[in-house]
């Protein structure tokens, strides 16, 4: 049965005597939060990157003359509750409850997907207006950094399609809980991203 | 339609320079003789199974060295054509264009293919077997990483053949090498290049970091830990820091090239000056990152051939993490001419010159160590004693000299500058690994490497070198300036050249030696059936060589810094040893095919991005996609071995069957 696999997936690595499978399960947490910091670094780069080519417009529109707030600000308390349920299927992976896992999961794919789409809307707008990726330097570095956040957010999408369809086979065993830790993990840090991209781009621009 | 092919194939392959026909037969040939050897006798099942889907670290490791040291000899003929071009005043044969895509592809090469994944070669053979683990944190990675390098490398590598090498420098300076003054497709294998092999790195950085922290043996204390495994550490850090820079250096210029964008172009207020930022955010570092392992690599040598501990073991672990953090803000100090004023200029001038007190006081600990000690001068000794310590206290001193701001206006971008970079990363960097490959291949192969071959490769790679570069601060200073493709006659230059030029075919016949050396002690050498030909300190000396896949048969319990060495030294008092544990199951990760597979698809995106065919691209992406779902998806990843497996392993290893 599955359970017998896992047993064999998690008692490797048995370096500290006979947990082996706390172990490695352990190893793979850590391994994510240092991905996390090269990630942050990452993104600090495209910040810094945004900060220093802010005046950049050569003349043309500025995002002050662009944004429309009201769709921005709808995808920002999108993405929040996604955080939200994204943690609410948390506790009912806690509770071993695995229908709600999964119920909670999909709600939370569902509303990342409005995320995106709302994103994708809003370039559409912006290139219909004519300000598109070539305009200036700070319209090439507006596209670069809201658009990397977008494409993290859409590979956590099928990330987490994936969990649920495994969660769906294996239930809730240490492999499979480590598995939505980490894209808990990936979803919240998301959205502290998201925070400062729309503190820097948009209200910085629009203030 | 003919024409139209024509054209194409006119474009695709380069044509027009013999160099590059005979590159091609050469490329051709060398294909078709490894696919005749290999179906001839029935061998690709073999190389599938144990060598290109495995997930052992020593075997990775042994990947990543063979194939650096075939980029060493391509980098190493780039450098030769170079200083081949450079012998006399008005050469013809190198035309400048060629040149210019010469010392870009060198560079390239040189740090990031050669140096880099020797560096992970020597990581992956020693790390573990140092700490007493039996694998790396994430063995599946850890092969991705591999062979994300080599798919990366050799991207890189044929752009000599198809469409043309980049030639904007091994930093790619805008606006150089944006399309307005580079619109062939050389810039674009240099991005995906780099950016594959770098995304590899990356990976490389977190796995080991974890393994180090996580999967050191019990007992064993970080601050009993040998020294190589904290250098691993400090290096691993800086790259996790650095990396993440360059990948975004490197895809903004990406962005600029395929989409028009305008970050670093000269209209549209682009910023040329932010990329220089960038690149040396991640360059400096980077320097760094490639030295830090060769000074773990010079403690445990110089440690091992005293048969004295490690004289100020805190004070080096405390010198290579300050190095590691410093090496962060000292980055402007490459641009010190380009403007950015002289408060900016004294921050990193004083920076730059911090780095130096924790590396004179590694010096000092290396010369201590040997004080009084029973020092004997084996092949690694000597690369270390005679071959590093003095190399580089002088390309320190002479980085020092660069690092005075005022002065470096005189020196930037001269042969003062080639000659100091070259001293630091060939007597640092290369002597380094190649005295670390030495000193382990033993416990690597089970042989060591014949001694006479290797100090004579070790006398021509040394005189060689100082013949090579010290006329090179001496031109440097009389004012030639780097990435010059020739000279005129009046210039003065020209004995200087010919004398580093017969110094840079002396360190090629020293690498030709060292070829040498490996395939006659392939063939010649006796077997080694103690597991610690040099009389070691630590623990991979304590295992069979080769180590067996499992590394070791029981988990050990370390007590000491340098344990074998103490355990050793009680045997030897007569101290009853203790009792062993018995063996149990060992838990073993199974090969997988995904990491190469997946490369492959890598290799394909890259490609089809450097020629704009989508058509390629998509379902190469597509296919990395669908790799890492298979894996997500792939829970059998672990089996046992059985005991009396072990047991008979053993008994092979120490030869008692
Ligand atoms: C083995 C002997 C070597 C020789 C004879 C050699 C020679 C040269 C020469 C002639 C240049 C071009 C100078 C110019 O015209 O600007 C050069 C550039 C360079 N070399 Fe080497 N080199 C050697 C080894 C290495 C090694 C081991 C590394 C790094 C680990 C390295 C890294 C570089 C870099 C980064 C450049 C600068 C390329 C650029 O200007 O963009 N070289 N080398
Ligand atoms: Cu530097």
């Amino acid at each position: 049965m599955a359970s017998n696999k896992n047993h064999a997936a998690q008692a490797r690595a048995g370096n500290h005597g006979h947990d082996g499978h706390h172990d490695l399960e352990s190893l793979r947490l850590m391994g994510f939060w240092i991905f996390l910091i090269t990630d942050c670094i990452l993104f600090g780069t495209l910040f810094a990157t945004y900060a220093v080519l802010s005046n950049s417009t050569a003349g043309g529109p500025t995002g002050a003359e662009m944004f429309e707030m009201p769709g921005i600000i709808a995808e920002t308390f999108i993405l929040l509750t996604s955080s939200f349920t994204s943690g609410l299927a948390l506790l009912c992976m806690n509770r071993g409850d695995r229908k709600g896992l999964i119920g909670w999961l999909a709600v939370t794919a569902a509303l990342g997907a409005c995320f995106i789409g709302l994103e994708l809307n809003e370039f559409v707008h912006l290139v219909h207006e004519g300000v598109t990726i070539g305009t200036s330097a700070y319209w090439s570095a507006f596209y670069t950094l809201v658009s990397t956040h977008g494409i993290h957010v859409t590979i956590g999408l099928f990330w987490m399609i994936a969990i649920m369809i495994q969660l769906g086979k294996h239930g809730i065993t240490p492999v499979t809980r480590r598995k939505v830790n980490v894209i808990g993990l990936y979803w919240h840090f998301l959205d502290v991203v998201w925070i400062f991209v729309f503190t820097v781009v948009y209200m910085m621009e629009v203030m | 339609m003919w024409q139209n092919i024509k054209d194409f194939a006119a474009d695709f392959f380069v044509t027009g320079d013999p160099l590059i026909y005979g590159a091609d037969v050469a490329i051709v040939l060398t294909m078709s003789a490894i696919v005749f050897v290999l179906t001839y006798f029935k061998k690709w099942k073999w190389l599938w199974t144990e060598w290109l889907t495995t997930v052992d670290h020593k075997r990775i490791g042994i990947m990543y060295v063979i194939a650096s040291l075939l980029m060493l000899f391509r980098g190493g003929m780039d450098a030769l054509l170079m200083r081949t071009q450079l012998v006399m005043p008005e050469m013809e044969f190198l035309s400048p264009e060629h040149y210019n895509e010469i010392f870009t592809t060198h560079g390239v090469i040189m740090i990031l293919f050669m140096a880099m994944p020797l560096m992970f070669g020597l990581f992956n053979l020693v790390v573990p077997l140092q700490i007493g683990a039996r694998d790396v944190a994430f063995p599946f990675l850890n092969s991705l990483s591999f062979w994300l390098f080599f798919a990366g490398a050799m991207l890189f590598n044929i752009s000599f053949v198809i469409g043309g090498s980049p030639n904007a420098g091994w930093l790619a300076y805008p606006p150089l090498s944006g399309t307005m003054f580079n619109p062939g497709v050389g810039q674009d294998f240099y991005i995906w290049g780099i950016q594959i092999s770098g995304i590899g790195s990356l990976a490389t950085g977190i796995n080991f970091i974890v393994t180090i922290l996580k999967m050191r043996a019990p007992g064993m204390k970080l601050m009993k830990m040998p020294m190589f495994s904290w250098s691993v550490l400090g290096s691993c850090l800086a790259i996790i820091l650095a990396f993440p820079i360059l990948t975004v250096t490197l895809a903004l210029s990406f962005i600029d090239r395929y989409f028009g964008a305008h970050f670093f172009t000269l209209d549209g207020g682009g910023n040329p000056m932010m990329y220089i930022n960038l690149i040396w955010m991640w360059g400096h570092p980077e320097v760094y990152i490639v030295v830090l392992p060769a000074f773990g690599i010079f403690s445990e040598i110089v440690a091992t051939f005293a048969r004295k501990k490690l004289f100020g073991y805190k004070s080096m672990v405390f010198a290579i993490m300050a190095i590691s953090v410093v090496s962060f803000i000292t980055w402007a100090h490459h641009f010190f001419t380009m403007g950015s004023g002289a408060d900016v200029n004294a921050f990193f001038a004083v920076s730059t010159m911090i780095i130096a007190i924790p590396t004179g006081v590694k010096v000092f600990n290396w010369i201590f160590t040997m004080f009084k000690g029973k020092v004997s001068f084996e092949t690694p000794m000597l690369w270390t004693v005679l071959g590093f310590i003095p190399c580089f206290v002088v390309g320190g001193m002479t980085g020092v000299m660069l690092s005075v701001a005022p002065a470096d206006f005189q020196f930037h971008n001269s042969y003062f500058l080639i000659a100091h970079f070259h001293q630091t990363l060939i007597g640092g960097v290369v002597f380094g690994y190649i005295a670390g490959l030495v000193y382990w291949w033993p416990k690597v192969f089970g042989f060591k490497l014949n001694e006479k071959l290797g100090k004579w490769s070790f006398w021509f790679w040394n005189i060689g070198f100082y013949v090579c570069f010290m006329p090179q601060y001496v031109v440097g200073l009389m004012g030639m300036t780097r990435r010059v493709s020739t000279y005129s006659w009046d210039s003065g230059w020209w004995g200087l050249n010919l004398v580093s030029t017969i110094g840079g075919f002396l360190m090629g016949a020293g690498f030709l030696i060292m070829v040498w050396q490996i395939l006659h002690s392939i063939k010649f050498m006796e077997r080694d059936t103690t597991g610690d030909p040099w009389n070691g300190r630590t623990l991979e000396w304590s295992i069979p060589s080769p180590a067996p896949m499992y590394n070791f048969a029981r988990t050990p319990v370390v007590e000491h810094l340098d344990d074998w060495w103490e355990k050793k030294q009680r045997k030897a008092k007569g101290e009853p040893e203790k009792p062993l544990a018995p063996l149990e199951p060992i838990h073993m990760p199974k090969n997988s095919g995904i990491p190469i597979i997946m490369s492959g698809f890598w290799f394909l995106a890259g490609f089809g991005l450097v020629f704009d065919w989508l058509w390629m691209a998509i379902p190469g992406f597509l296919g990395v996609f669908a790799c890492m779902f298979a894996h997500s998806f792939n829970y059998d990843t672990d089996y046992y071995i059985p005991v009396d497996e072990i047991e008979r392993t053993e008994a092979a290893a120490r030869g008692t069957v």
